[in-house]
């Protein structure tokens, strides 16, 4: 009983519970069927929001006014460098992961690098870098779809037992995430910067050098996924990325991430990615249209913020 | 000074605490009308609580006030506004983004309509020409574009500008701070004209031959209490001196300090503040505890911050030769980290330490937070529990043990002990000085004067600047308050 009780104050848990509700309210309607299917589709999809979610949860953490709005542009440039790359070879798969992995570090280093040098605020300069990214990304993939190799795509859409192979390394990918958030000095000092930047100065951490690298994770991320994206879906495009703006601070703020900064939890990522994608699964067997899917999108973001704001003042 | 007027304001027994700071203990004030009060004090003796009061900015907790004879109940700043009563505070209230005119007219809701900047523009310009002939400033001018000097200058004006509102009392909190001598004195000759018409004046000022020149009665406050008050006549800047920094003595540990001293102690930091025009340098070695002292504000938080900075990247005129970690004394806006706990608050400053190959062991920062405990005493039952179940107090000792738990040689303390018990001073006070013995430097900018008997050399700043450089045995407060109160030289 005490063990249920520690596990409910955990502020990811609600995350996971919503998916499961969501799920169940799912197979009642269908009367079971595709129950597996569901989980397995469920888990292929939300990788890619995981990936890109786990990014945006340590930059959110920085604090009030961090966030990288670049992650689409990103992930849509990354994916075409990669195909590119990979040029329908398999042999040079490593390679192109490696090249979108470059780019979006790349881009990530260079969003730090307009914060801090020109002292533009992170949601300006991040949403003003996207767009150079685009611009980019349009002239050098020329607006066509690239196809990947073979192998990757398979890679990309492996299952062992209904279990997709990329769900089983990225859960691998967030227990490290978890780990460097908690127990290493990378993770110790983006939470000291999120409570308060100019104490975690004065306490001797290094704020410049930790934001840097943030952005520049975030970024790395981004371009991974992007390259992931693209295998999965059997082609890359300017597109691809475009979903992962809202989707990857969506599932920050659901997972029980503080918008204020200085509170994060990965397992949250996986709950809110699956609650994510199950919801839009719901709400296409029940035959919604995309518009309300959208607006209930939101109004759960507006929802969880309440709900953790209220929380909060109770403390 | 004339006798029987009736009083504009008389405060009786007022008292105001903020958490567990006493800033006023039951002080009785009052203004008469036509005279000129001088009210001098050390930082934080109340003088501005107590000000806040007049100005129905701050309510006292217990107490009563009472205006032209009438008790007021529910006093505020636009009751005061009403009454007659303006205040010219410290920190610059005008609007920097807004004309001269433009300012002057929030105070006045009377001019409106068609044409009230050019309303507004008159009645400003007017008044500067009485306060300040020859000021050169216009009324169209943009505040932020003014020098500070200036907007000191119209933010005085403006206070003395009358629409419809009656006005019999300014307060006037260090108005001299940013002018130079010739405006400083112009000013104070308005104000010995105003009073004479018949009005009210408080003044507040930290060069005293003013206040004496100026009053027509002292009144000194010391540790939230009025000590004396009096006619301006009856005192000299000798007596104002004693009084505002009692003449008890103190007992002194200086002795043991002097004994145990290392005679040739290698440097530790040598830095010049930036607006030093001499070569003076404040100079620290091992196992030396510095006091910084002074008027709050002069300067000595920019050049321990300057200090700070220097260890991680090289500065000109700073030389730093070990590891330096800082104790703030703004708890909750320089030290505390609200989420985490009290292990983890101590552990920020050592986690290349704490480590085990690549992950922070829970383990050893346990260890250190168990080991502070135990030698600086933080009252609770459990270092794990958040930050925040700590008393104040408590919780600056978790920011001591931060520091001293670290691999800092240097400890830079911005006035740490600000609201803290006194109890918990003399266990900090112990410490440090156990410390310094052990080879650590000490860097100490502290307000209160009692805490300097710990230093071995103190440095004492004014208006950015080290004005003297006293070894412990030429101490004496009158010295510093000298120094730090010295008139505009």
């Amino acid at each position: 009983m005490t063990s249920v009780k520690s596990l409910l104050t955990k502020p990811w848990i609600w995350s996971f519970l919503g998916a499961l509700l969501v799920w169940l309210a799912t197979i009642a309607f269908t009367g079971g069927y595709g129950a597996g299917g569901m989980v397995t589709a469920a888990l292929s999809l939300a990788v890619f929001t995981v990936i890109v979610g786990v990014g945006q949860m340590f930059v959110i953490t920085l604090g009030p006014g961090n966030v990288d709005l670049s992650l689409p542009a990103n992930i849509g440039l990354a994916s075409a460098v990669a195909m590119k790359v990979m040029d329908g070879n398999d042999s040079m798969i490593a390679l192109g992961l490696l090249a979108a992995l470059a780019c979006g570090a790349a881009v990530g280093a260079v969003n730090y690098l307009l914060i801090w040098a020109l002292r533009i605020p992170p949601i300006i300069a991040t949403l003003s870098a996207s767009f150079i990214i685009q611009s980019i990304d349009i002239s050098y993939g020329r607006g066509l779809q690239i196809k990947p190799p073979p192998g990757f795509a398979d890679f990309a859409n492996w299952q062992v037992l209904g279990i997709p192979v990329l769900a089983i390394l990225t859960v691998l990918f967030t227990i490290g995430a978890a780990i460097a958030l908690q127990r290493m000095i990378y993770g110790r000092s983006v939470l000291a910067i999120g409570q308060n930047i100019r104490a975690a100065w004065l306490a001797g951490v290094n704020v410049g050098r930790i934001r840097f690298l943030t952005y520049t994770l975030s970024g790395a991320l981004g371009g991974i996924d992007g390259a992931l994206l693209a295998g999965y879906f059997r082609g890359a495009n300017v597109d691809i990325g475009n979903e992962y703006l809202l989707a990857s601070i969506a599932v920050v703020v659901i997972g029980g991430t503080s918008v204020a900064g200085g509170k994060a939890n990965v397992p949250g990522v996986w709950g809110a990615a699956l609650f994510l994608v199950l919801l839009l699964t719901m709400l296409n067997t029940f035959g919604v249209s995309a518009g309300v899917r959208l607006l209930l999108t939101g109004l759960i973001i507006v929802g969880v913020i309440t709900a953790a704001g209220g929380q909060k003042a109770l403390r | 000074m004339p006798e029987g007027n009736a009083d504009i304001i008389r405060l009786n027994g007022a008292e105001k605490h903020f958490g567990a700071v006493r800033a006023l203990g039951g002080v009785d004030f009052h203004v008469g009308s036509g005279e000129c009060v001088g009210l001098v004090g050390h930082n934080g003796a109340g003088k501005s609580t107590l000000m806040h009061m007049v100005a129905g900015t701050l309510v006292p907790d217990s107490g009563q006030i009472g205006v032209h004879g009438g008790i007021e109940d529910n006093y505020s700043v636009s009751r005061a506004q009403q009454l007659g009563i303006r205040c010219v505070f410290q920190e610059l209230s005008l609007c920097p983004n807004l004309s001269v005119a433009e300012n002057t007219r929030i105070n006045h809701a009377s001019l409106r309509g068609f044409g009230w900047r050019r309303k507004a523009a008159d009645l400003i310009a007017a008044k500067l020409d009485e306060i300040f002939p020859g000021h050169s400033i216009s009324a169209s001018d943009i505040v932020g574009d003014l020098s500070i000097g200036r907007r000191q200058m119209v933010e005085v004006a403006r206070a003395f500008t009358v629409t419809q509102d009656r006005l019999d009392l300014v307060i006037l909190d260090e108005p001299t701070s940013s002018l130079d001598a010739h405006t400083a004195g112009q000013l104070l000759a308005f104000v010995r004209r105003f009073v004479a018409g018949g009005k009210s004046c408080i003044l507040i000022s930290h060069v005293l031959g003013e206040v004496l020149r100026n009053a027509d009665r002292i009144v000194v406050m010391r540790d939230g209490k009025v000590v004396v008050a009096d006619a301006a006549s009856a005192f000299d800047r000798d007596r104002l001196v004693t009084a505002m920094g009692g003449a008890e003595a103190r007992q002194k540990i200086a002795a043991q300090i002097a004994a145990a001293k290392p005679s040739a102690s290698p440097l530790r930091v040598r830095a010049r503040p930036a607006a030093q025009k001499d070569g003076t340098d404040l100079v620290a070695c091992a196992g030396e505890i510095i006091g910084l002292a002074g008027l709050a504000g002069h300067g000595q938080t920019d050049l321990l911050l300057a200090i700070f900075a220097a260890a991680s990247r090289a500065r000109t005129g700073i030389e730093v030769t070990a590891p330096v970690a800082l104790v703030a004394g703004d708890r909750q806006s320089d030290g505390i980290f609200p989420q985490w706990s009290i292990a983890q608050n101590i552990g920020i400053r050592s986690l290349a330490r704490l480590r085990n190959g690549l992950l922070i062991s829970p383990q050893r920062e346990a260890e250190l937070a168990a080991f502070w405990q135990k030698k600086i005493g933080i009252r609770t039952p459990e270092m794990n529990n958040n930050i925040f179940s700590l008393s104040g107090g408590n919780q600056q000792k978790a920011l001591f043990a931060r520091a001293l738990g670290s691999d800092a040689q240097i400890v830079l303390m911005d006035d740490p002990m600000r609201g803290v018990d006194i109890g918990t001073k003399l266990e900090v006070y112990d410490l440090v000085r156990e410390e310094a013995a052990r080879g650590r430097t000490f860097l100490w900018y502290t307000t209160e004067t009692e805490e300097l008997d710990n230093c071995d050399h103190i440095y004492v700043f004014k208006n950015g600047r080290i004005v003297a450089n006293l070894r412990r045995d030429e101490l004496t407060e009158e010295k510093i308050i000298q120094s730090s109160f010295g008139d505009a030289a």
